[in-house]
This record gives C-alpha cells, structure tokens and sequence, in this order.
C-alpha cells in the first residue's frame, strides 16, 4: 500500500470509528440533508456537528455544497462501497472482538466477585 | 489499547491486524479452544453469541449464531483446516442456515490466527482474505447487525 492509499485508509477509519459520524453518513447517504437540519438530531452544537460533517467530507464520504445561506451535504455510495472502506468497517467489528478478548483476559487477573 | 498494527491489502482484499496480549500464548488459545469463552468474544453485546458445535482439529466445525436485541439469529461456522495448537489456527468462516448448513451462495472468508510470545505476552496476528469485493460486501452486511459497521444494505433498498 503506498503512502496516499495508507493516508486514505486512516482518512476512511477515523471518519468510521464515531457512532454520530455513522449516523450522520446513515442519513446523507439516504438523501442530501442541510448541515442545520442534521444537526437537529443530535444534542451537541451546530459547530460540532459541522466539524463531523467536515471528517466525513475529508474522508470523501460526503460532499458539500452551498444553496444560498445553506449548507446541503450528501453522502458519496461509491466511496461507502470501495473496497478501503469496506475493509475499515471490517477492521471496526475485528477491533470490538480484540478489545473483548482484552477485557476477558484482564478479568483473569481480578478476584472473583 | 490493544491493537499494535493493522494493514489493509487493497488489491488482495486482505485485512492483518496484530494485537499484543498481557496473557501467555496458552491463555489466549483458550479463548479459542473453549466454547464458552469464544461466545464471550465473538458478537458484541448486543448480538450474542452462542457456539454450538466446536470441533477445533482439522476438517472439524465451529457453529455459531448470533441474536439480535429483537430474537433474530444468525448463524455461522468455521470449517478448521490446520491447528497447531497453541501457535495457530486457520479455517473458512462462512455464513449459514440456522440448522448450520453452510449458505453456498455466502461468501467464505480464509483465516489466519497466529499467537507468539513476546515480551512477556502474546502477540495475535488475525488475518481474513476475501474472495471479492462483493463478497467483503456480504460480511459486512452480515457485519452491520453488530451495530459497528455502516448499513451497506441499507443503500441498496434506498437505491432501488
């Protein structure tokens, strides 16, 4: 893997790892939504549901553009379907299993409860 | 965090992660080698999962299935093809009926688990190689009932 693809991969897999970026992806991708309206869902900030949108975008999940006052993002299901982000949603679910071996293998050294 | 190196071969739709362990390299084959402990670390939290069969020799089975928060199941299994215990382990991970016969029309995956002690511990190396992208594209469909991955089901019923 050369260094570009590497920095895509890393790029894809910390846009992935956020359960509200996966939400956020799970609605742009099924219609083009304004970066207000999303942020409507969630209990944070306007600013930090933007800067949610703006990992995604950088990760070419989703692309942005401008209707007058408005910010209308959409998701890319082409980038959601290559091949890199396929593989770092497959990395997420081995990750899970790796960190329940962790935890199993850390509740040898606890005393029983 | 456990994870030390992960590497993703594009062209060869392989995945290798390497994981150190603060456990010997016996201890962590037990999570493999009894059933019990290998449902605990398999499926998530919210899919469960419950290791039927567990034949871990050569030619031997693994099923499994996994249930979902409103009853559903999935089920699963490991075809073994070499164990050298408590070194490695390789075998087919498909997918199939909840009577466990294997769903030919389910992509297999080949796997690779490697222990070796290191530094007082274990190093894992997991490596999955994929026959397709379409077939990483099933997992992963198969994947998302974990809650962990993005819903690629989902856009083929919104794009149809």
């Amino acid at each position: 893997m050369n260094e570009e693809d590497a920095e895509r991969v890393d790029a894809l897999f910390h846009a992935l790892a956020d359960r509200t970026r996966r939400d956020i992806l799970r609605r742009v991708l099924a219609g083009e939504h304004s970066v207000s309206a999303l942020a409507a869902n969630y209990e944070m900030s306007f600013a930090a549901v933007q800067k949610h949108v703006a990992v995604l975008e950088r990760a070419g999940l989703l692309t942005k553009r401008r209707s007058g006052r408005e910010q209308l993002a959409s998701g890319d299901v082409e980038a959601v379907r290559s091949v890199t982000a396929m593989l770092a949603g497959l990395e997420q679910i081995w990750r899970g299993r790796i960190t329940r071996i962790d935890a199993l293998l850390e509740a040898d050294l606890s005393p029983e409860e | 965090m456990p994870v030390t190196d992960v590497h993703h071969d594009l062209d060869n739709l392989t995945l290798t992660i390497t994981a150190q362990f603060a456990a010997p390299v016996e201890r962590v084959w037990q999570i493999y080698a009894d059933p019990r402990q290998l449902e605990k670390v398999w499926g998530p939290p919210t899919y469960p999962a419950t290791v039927v069969d567990h034949d871990l020799t050569p030619g031997g089975r693994v099923t499994y299935y996994m249930t979902g928060p409103t009853g559903d199941r999935h089920a699963g299994y490991w075809l073994v093809t070499a164990v050298d215990e408590p070194n490695s382990l390789t075998f087919e991970d498909g997918f199939a009926d909840l009577d466990f016969t294997p769903n030919p029309a389910m992509p297999v995956s080949r796997n690779v688990y490697t222990f070796t002690g290191y530094e007082g511990g274990t190093r894992a190396t997991y490596t999955g190689v994929y026959e397709s992208a379409d077939a990483l594209k099933k997992v992963l469909e198969m994947g998302i009932v974990e809650g962990s991955t993005l819903a690629i089901n989902q856009i083929d019923t919104l794009l149809s």
